[in-house]
C-alpha cells in the first residue's frame, strides 16, 4: 500500500515553524537527563534526534512537545517562547512509539478527535478526517476499530490523527519502531514524501541509525544527555565528530585501530570497513575470525591485537580463510584521526 | 495428522474426569445438591420442628412471589441496590482517580482508601450503628432533626439511606482497588496524546478513561449489584429489617426474622430460589445491557 496521490489538498499554511532549544537541561531528581542542549531547527526541516536507548532524545521531543518541563532553558517555536504555553497551544502533534490511538473508537473518531475537542464543528470535522485518511490510504478503514488493523495502517490512523489540524512542527517518537524491517524500509520512504508533501517541521527520535540516514535532512547524534553532533546524514558520516559517533553511525561501525598501528602517532585512527582493503604489504596484521558472505559484498572479521576489525568486500573478491592471517592497508585520506583522551576528532 | 485411536481417547477422557473429580465431588456437594434441594424444599412448607408435611407444589413459588411480603422486599432491595451501587460507584472511582497520581505520600491515601476492605461488615455496622444513635452518635449532633428524633435507623423515611450509607462505606475499599488495577493498566500514552491534542481534564476522563477501565466497571457493577441483593449483615446489626419492614430485603426475609417465613424452612426455600432467580436474571440484563458498552482492549 502506498500513500495517495501528494496532489490532495494536505499541503499546508506557510506559518514560520523554527524551533530553537536554548540551554535545555532536564532532571529527574538527581538524573540528569538532557544536558544544556543548544539546537537550532530550521522552519520545514527534517531533523532526526539520534542516539542510543536512553540517551534523553525522547526526553528532549516531549520538552518540545510541551509533555516535560525543562529545568533550565527555553523551547522557542516561531517567534514564541513556548516554556509556560500548554502542548495544544504550540501548535505541535505528537506521534508515539506506541501510536497511542484510542482502541474504543473507530479509525474515524481517532482522526477526528484533535479537532472534537477543539470544538470543529462535526461535518467539518469529517470532511478533514477524510482527507487526512484519503491522503494515508486509510479511507476504507474509517469503520474500523485499531483492534481490526494491522501495525502500519495504526502508524497511518496515527499519522491521520497528528496531520488532520495541521500543526506547524510534528514530533515523531519511534514511530516505526513497531514495525516488521520491510513495512519500516516502506514506510521510510512514505514519511519522507509526507514531510515534502506537508511543508511543516518534522523532529523525528529514533535510535535506528538507517531510519536517520535516509530520512533527515539532518541529524542531532546525542549520547549521555549531550549532542555530540549535528549535521547533514554525509556530514555525520564523512566526519564523525567523535568516537562514539564513528562506532554509531555506520553498519558495520568504524573500526577505530589503537595508536601506532596503521600510522605513527598518539592518535586512535577510525577506517569504515569499505575503506580497508587486503594488501600483503599493509602495515596491519589481522588474524581472520569470521567471513560473512551477504550476497552483494563479504564482510570478513578480525582480530588485530585485541581490537575488533570488520573488512567490507566486493561479493566476487578472493576471501581469507578463517584463522589465516591478512594484512590491511587504508588510503591516507580515508582515516580518521580521534585524541585517545578525549575521542574528540583530530583535524590533521 | 494421524486419528487419534477410540481407546487412547477413552483412556485420556477417563484421565480427565479423574482430574476434575476431586472439583465435581465439591461442587456437587456444597453447590450443585443444596440448590437441588432448596428446590425442592420450597415446594414444602414446614413445622418449626422440622417437619414438612405440606406439599404446596410448584405454586407455592408463584403464591410466594405475588405475596406483599416478596413483593414489598424485592422493591426495597432494589432501592436498596439503585442507591449503593452507583453512589458507591461514583464514590470508588472518584477515590482511585484522586489517588492514581504520583505524589509524596500518595501510598498513606491509598491503604486509607483501600482499608475498608478489610473491615468485616460486623465492625462496619457497629460502628455505624454508633454513628447514628441518636443519644451518644457524631451525626445526631451534625445534623440535628430526623437524626435526633427518633433516629435515622429508626425513622421508616431514612432507615435504607443509613443502612445503604453503611454498605457504600463497607464497599468502597473493594470498589477503590479494582478501579486502581483497571486505571494502572491504561497506558499514558493515551493520556499523553490527548492532552497534545487539547483535551482538557475531564474530555480525558470521559474519553480515555471511562472507556479504557469500562470492563472492571462492569465487573464491579455486577459484584456490587449481587452484593447487595445478598446484604444481610449490616441489615441484621442496624435495623433487624425495620423500622415497619423499610429495610427487609430478600435475603433478610429469607432468613426470616420476626417474619411469617421465620419458622418455616420450606417458605424460606422459597424465598432463596426466587432470590437466585432474580439475580440470574439481573446478572443476564446487566451483561447483555453494558456489555455492548465494554471495551476489553486488543
Amino acid at each position: 500500500m502506498r500513500f495517495a496521490d501528494p496532489a490532495c489538498a494536505m499541503a499546508y499554511p506557510a506559518d514560520v515553524a523554527q524551533v530553537r532549544l536554548a540551554n535545555i537541561s532536564k532532571k529527574f531528581g538527581g538524573v540528569t537527563a538532557v544536558d544544556d542542549i543548544e539546537l537550532e531547527i530550521g522552519d520545514r526541516e527534517f531533523m532526526v534526534l539520534l542516539g542510543p536507548s536512553g540517551c534523553g532524545k525522547s526526553t528532549l521531543l516531549r520538552i518540545i512537545a510541551g509533555l516535560e518541563d525543562p529545568t533550565e532553558g527555553t523551547v522557542t517555536i516561531g517567534d514564541r517562547v513556548v516554556n509556560d504555553i500548554l502542548p495544544k497551544d504550540r501548535d505541535v502533534a505528537m506521534v508515539f512509539q506506541s501510536y497511542a490511538l484510542y482502541p474504543h473508537k473507530t479509525v474515524q473518531a481517532n482522526i477526528e478527535f484533535p479537532l472534537k475537542v477543539r470544538g470543529v464543528d462535526k461535518p467539518e470535522r469529517a470532511a478533514a478526517a477524510k482527507v487526512a485518511a484519503d491522503s494515508l490510504g486509510l479511507g476504507e478503514y474509517m469503520n474500523r476499530k485499531p483492534g481490526a488493523l494491522s501495525g502500519g495502517q495504526r502508524q497511518r490512523v496515527a499519522l491521520a490523527r497528528a496531520i488532520v489540524r495541521k500543526p506547524a512542527v510534528f514530533c515523531m517518537d519511534e514511530p516505526l519502531s513497531n514495525l516488521d524491517a520491510k513495512l519500516r524500509g516502506e514506510t521510510r520512504a512514505e514519511l519522507i514524501a509526507l514531510h515534502q508533501r506537508l511543508e511543516s517541521t518534522f523532529i523525528y527520535v529514533t535510535h535506528d541509525q538507517v531510519e536517520a540516514m535516509t530520512m533527515g535532512s539532518r541529524i542531532a547524534v546525542m549520547s549521555r544527555g549531550h549532542i555530540e553532533q549535528v549535521g547533514t546524514p554525509q556530514e555525520v558520516y564523512d566526519k564523525p565528530e567523535s568516537v562514539f559517533i564513528a562506532q554509531f553511525v555506520g553498519t558495520p561501525p568504524m573500526n577505530i585501530l589503537p595508536p601506532g598501528s596503521i600510522e605513527p602517532g598518539e592518535h586512535l585512527v577510525g577506517v569504515r570497513p569499505e575503506h580497508l582493503r587486503v594488501n600483503e604489504d599493509g602495515p596491519i596484521s589481522m588474524t581472520v575470525t569470521l567471513v560473512e558472505q551477504l550476497g552483494h559484498e563479504v564482510l570478513v572479521t578480525g582480530l588485530v591485537g585485541e581490537n575488533r576489525v570488520v573488512v567490507r568486500e566486493a561479493a566476487h573478491a578472493e576471501q581469507p580463510a578463517i584463522g589465516s592471517t591478512a594484512n590491511l592497508d587504508a588510503e591516507v585520506t580515508t582515516r580518521h584521526r580521534f585524541s585517545a583522551l578525549t575521542q574528540r576528532r583530530i583535524d590533521v | 495428522m494421524t486419528k487419534r485411536s477410540a481407546r487412547s481417547r477413552w483412556r485420556d477422557s477417563g484421565l480427565a474426569l479423574l482430574m476434575l473429580a476431586p472439583s465435581g465431588v465439591i461442587l456437587g456437594m456444597f453447590v450443585i445438591y443444596p440448590l437441588v434441594k432448596a428446590v425442592f424444599l420450597g415446594r414444602q412448607r414446614c413445622s418449626p420442628t422440622g417437619k414438612c408435611p405440606v406439599t404446596g407444589g410448584w405454586q407455592q413459588y408463584v403464591d410466594a412471589f405475588r405475596s406483599h411480603e416478596f413483593q414489598d422486599a424485592l422493591i426495597v432491595t432494589i432501592k436498596y441496590a439503585l442507591i449503593t451501587v452507583p453512589i458507591g460507584l461514583v464514590l470508588g472511582v472518584g477515590l482511585a482517580v484522586l489517588a492514581d497520581k504520583y505524589l509524596r505520600g500518595i501510598g498513606i491515601f491509598r491503604t486509607i482508601f483501600s482499608s475498608t476492605v478489610a473491615t468485616s461488615v460486623a465492625v462496619a455496622s457497629v460502628m455505624w450503628f454508633f454513628l447514628f444513635n441518636p443519644n451518644l452518635g457524631l451525626l445526631a449532633d451534625w445534623i440535628g432533626g430526623v437524626a435526633k428524633t427518633p433516629g435515622l435507623l429508626q425513622s421508616p423515611g431514612t432507615a435504607l439511606w443509613a443502612v445503604s450509607a453503611s454498605t457504600i462505606w463497607a464497599n468502597l475499599g473493594f470498589t477503590f482497588i479494582v478501579v486502581t488495577a483497571g486505571l494502572q493498566s491504561v497506558p499514558k500514552d493515551l493520556y499523553e496524546s490527548a492532552y497534545v491534542d487539547g483535551a482538557n481534564g475531564f474530555t480525558r476522563f470521559t474519553n480515555v478513561t471511562l472507556p479504557m477501565i469500562s470492563p472492571v466497571l462492569l465487573f464491579a457493577t455486577v459484584v456490587l449489584t449481587a452484593r447487595a441483593f445478598e446484604s444481610f449483615g449490616e441489615i441484621d446489626l442496624l435495623t433487624l429489617g425495620g423500622p415497619k419492614a423499610k429495610t427487609t430485603t430478600l435475603t433478610y426475609l429469607a432468613f426470616g426474622k420476626g417474619l411469617p417465613t421465620a419458622a418455616d424452612d420450606g417458605l424460606r426455600a422459597t424465598v432463596t430460589v426466587l432470590l437466585f432467580f432474580v439475580l440470574l436474571i439481573l446478572a443476564l440484563l446487566q451483561f447483555r445491557g453494558l456489555e455492548k458498552r465494554v471495551h476489553y482492549g486488543n
